[in-house]
């Protein structure tokens, strides 16, 4: 890349002068054929059967290690299933599962130092899981009670923790990008060492604010990991009406960005991929792009169903022959590290674990409705002080129409 | 999207430029930035412009920040951009073009002095300037971002309204971008047409969590600005470009602030309140002396300065007193910040008011080019909505 800016301005040379790009002439008239048809390919550690493929290639995590990797993915999947659940009963208003991307969350989240800092989409509550973030957040957050850090403000699933580096979630897609880029930009002159990973799926990066990213943090060179989670569909729109070339990763080049593609499915390849773009953008300041290709198992979120755009056969093979979970679990039990005592005990203290936050949740108060007024500014402005009492005079007189029992005083 | 502005402004703004320097400030203080080119003299009966639709009135000289300088508007901006990057390690500036001080020269000189990791080009991608500007503040830093005209600011609707506004609020207060501003020429240039002649504070102010503000003079967009650079809130700074060169006064060289949210009485009158803010200012000034010079009605006059969150009691106190309001700004009628005064104002002063509350505004069309003497809300359409107002 630095080649390109050196280049010195010769005009006695017969090469091209031009100060957009370092190139030669050519004679004849040729147009550059996009590579759609053999595409980058997938970096991958292990096989469907748990099997490492390469040796040299094998990260050799230790055994405790890989058992919490196994743990937060499984735990996750738990608490996944339990919420959809509870979601369909009315309980709670929306949620979105990671049926299928554990594996993209956990593998990448381990690569990184816990300070370094995360931008997501909304699909990556394992890399909270994976930081520590206690279950009774998770569910306070989408029960919105009196204990959730955001005070009850956002949909379900928009988490975030100023402890754990995790940005808060936001709904507009791609928005994180620039947003990641100039945050990395901040730390690099902070000289700390620390990176930004942002997280989006392959339907946000047809947004602008994609390309913006991009090529910001190329040209401002920025330490920073874009993580794209090619899943194969935006709700229904399936990748062929999302883009018309070589998926994310082919993208990155033209940026100027380092680009890998890696096995979402492979907790192992998107480790060691995540633990050298880390090394690099540290060393370097520069940003790298990783496409996880991946399915999404589950429905978009719980306002969707997905049988009315893909078949059933094709979310089966997924989930029943290469998924992230049951693949770690073929290694784990390869090494003797896991069998179906300890899978039976695990699924059983981890469902016990999430309902026991479950329940805690559901009892809590709402917060108190003055926090409907605050954090707008970081002080309250004279205007809304104003709303905020013809709120309380209004609810005082017709308090019978509203539940004010279900909110903290 | 900002491409072909950038050719257009690029040529004349350095062109000014080599003029302003070359003549020092300019004495006379009416005239606008590419009246000075000399491309427009070559043939003066058809080529000259319409005069400037108002006169600039100095501020008085603060004396109570210390020495002062002779500086004209974009040398105020320098100033206060330059007072934050001495005191302030993690500020840094960037835009489109700003490295090289800018298409207005509100940049000059800081590159050089603080470093190019502090002063850098961006590439032009409006969205992109605002969202990189969101990151860097939520990780800590003073992100000082540069649009180059505020109807470029578009593009990057979505990051200030979705996210900058709302970053606190939703994060529950774990995150925030208080740190962010964004600055951006406004308001009309005499020849900006559609697209350099903007004045979109009212989509923003619809906009619960950032704060707008444009000042009238150097004063007070040197205090402004650094208050809006200490103020833990996202701020969007607009900079009424033609006063750039035209509004020259001793400014303090050293840091002070003004305080943000607080309209200022610029004049005292019991018969009428006039409100603007920027250019529209020194417009109402001029028609307050012709209102007492032709009509004996003596007029209150205030600059809002805070656009959102506004000023309400400064506003509401002065129209108790007078019992007439006369509003006024550049940008269209329909939807215009006006109608939100106007409406509180006769909600809060119903009693007080003795006549309607009037607009004088844009017309609710696009911006145009050659007819621009006849769509500003100039002197004399606001003249004529007092003489309505008292005989009403």
């Amino acid at each position: 890349m630095a080649a390109l800016f050196d280049q010195s301005f010769d005009p006695s040379a017969d090469k091209p002068q031009f100060p957009g790009a370092s190139a030669e002439f050519i004679d004849h008239l040729e147009f550059i054929q996009p590579n759609v048809i053999s595409g980058i390919p997938i970096y991958r550690v292990m096989d469907r059967q748990g099997q490492i493929i390469n040796p040299s290639e094998d990260p050799q995590l230790p055994k405790e290690t890989v058992l919490n990797f196994y743990e937060k993915m499984t735990l996750l999947n738990t608490m996944d299933r339990i919420l959809y659940e509870s979601q369909r009963q009315g309980r709670i208003s929306f949620y979105m599962t990671n049926y299928g991307e554990e594996g993209t969350h956990i593998g990448s989240a381990a690569a990184l130092d816990p300070k370094d800092l995360v931008f997501g989409q909304y699909r990556e509550a394992g890399v909270l899981m994976y930081r520590g973030f206690p279950l009774d957040l998770f569910m306070a957050q989408c029960y919105a009670n009196a204990d959730d850090l955001h005070k009850g403000r956002q949909m379900p699933v928009h988490y975030g923790s100023k402890d754990l580096n995790f940005v808060s979630i936001s709904s507009p897609l791609a928005t994180q990008l620039p947003q990641a880029a100039g945050a990395a930009y901040a730390l690099k002159r902070e000289n700390s060492n620390r990176i930004v990973i942002c997280y989006f799926g392959e339907g946000a990066a047809s947004e602008g604010d994609a390309h913006a990213g991009f090529n910001f943090s190329a040209t401002l060179e920025c330490p920073l990991i874009f993580f794209c989670r090619n899943n194969g569909y935006a709700i229904s729109t399936p990748t062929h009406e999302q883009y018309r070339g070589d998926g994310i990763a082919a993208r990155g080049p033209g940026y100027g960005l380092m680009s890998i593609r890696v096995d979402g499915n492979d907790v192992f390849a998107v480790y060691n991929a995540t633990k050298e773009a880390r090394r690099r953008a540290v060393a370097e300041n520069q940003p790298f792009l990783i496409e996880a290709m991946t399915y999404r198992i589950g429905h978009h979120s719980t306002s969707d169903d997905s049988s009315a755009y893909r078949s059933v056969d094709e979310v089966s093979y997924w989930d029943k022959q290469d998924h992230p979970i049951s693949r770690l679990r073929h290694y784990m039990t390869a090494k003797g590290w896991w069998g179906e005592d300890e899978e039976r005990a695990w699924r059983k203290q981890s469902r016990k674990l999430v309902m026991e936050s479950f329940e805690k949740a559901e009892k809590r108060l709402k917060p108190n409705p003055n926090l409907l007024f605050t954090d707008v500014y970081k002080e309250m402005t004279p205007n809304l002080n104003k709303q905020k009492e013809a709120m309380w005079r209004h609810l005082q007189q017709y308090k019978e129409h509203y539940p004010l029992d279900l909110y903290e005083k | 999207m900002a491409a072909a502005a950038r050719l257009f402004w690029r040529s004349s703004g350095v062109k000014s430029s080599f003029s302003g320097l070359s003549g020092a400030l300019q004495s006379s203080l009416r005239v606008t930035p590419l009246e000075l080119s000399p491309d427009c003299t070559t043939k003066p009966k058809t080529q000259i412009r319409h005069a400037a639709h108002f006169t600039y009135h100095p501020d008085p000289v603060p004396t109570q920040y210390g020495p002062t300088q002779k500086m004209n508007f974009f040398q105020a901006i320098t100033s206060a951009l330059d007072n934050t990057l001495a005191s302030d390690p993690t500020a840094v500036i960037f835009g489109e073009d700003v490295a090289f001080g800018g298409v207005f020269r509100c940049t000059v000189g800081l590159r050089d002095k603080y470093g190019k990791d502090r002063v850098f080009n961006t590439p032009l991608c409006e969205q992109g300037i605002v969202g990189f500007g969101i990151g860097v503040a939520a990780a800590g830093a003073t992100a000082i971002a540069e649009i180059q005209f505020a109807d470029y600011i578009y593009p990057a609707f979505d990051q200030i309204v979705n996210e900058a506004a709302k970053f606190r609020y939703r994060s529950g207060n774990m995150f925030d971008c208080g740190k962010l501003i964004i600055r951006s020429p406004w308001g009309c240039v005499g020849h900006g047409a559609l697209y350099h002649s903007q004045s979109p504070e009212a989509f923003f102010a619809h906009c619960p969590g950032i704060k707008i503000v444009v000042p009238r003079g150097p004063v007070q967009a040197k205090g402004l600005l650094l208050s809006c650079i200490a103020d833990q809130n996202p701020c969007i700074f607009f900079e009424p470009k033609i006063l750039y060169r035209a509004a020259v006064e001793q400014v303090p060289s050293e840091a002070y602030h003004v305080p943000l949210s607080q309209a200022e009485v610029l004049q005292e009158g019991s018969d009428l309140t006039m409100i603007a803010w920027g250019t529209q200012v020194h417009v109402m000034r001029e028609v307050a002396s012709m209102a007492q010079e032709k009509l004996g009605v003596s007029c209150e006059v205030i600059d809002l300065q805070t656009i959102l969150p506004w000023d309400k009691d400064t506003v509401c106190k002065s129209v108790v007193k007078t019992g007439r309001l006369l509003i006024s700004h550049e940008a269209p009628v329909t939807g215009g910040f006006a109608a939100e005064i106007s409406s509180t104002v006769q909600e809060e002063c119903f009693l007080s008011l003795e006549a309607p509350i009037t607009r004088v505004c844009g017309y609710d069309t696009p911006f145009p080019h050659i007819f621009e003497p006849f769509c500003i809300p100039d002197k004399w359409k606001c003249f004529e909505a007092v003489k309505r107002m008292i005989n009403f």
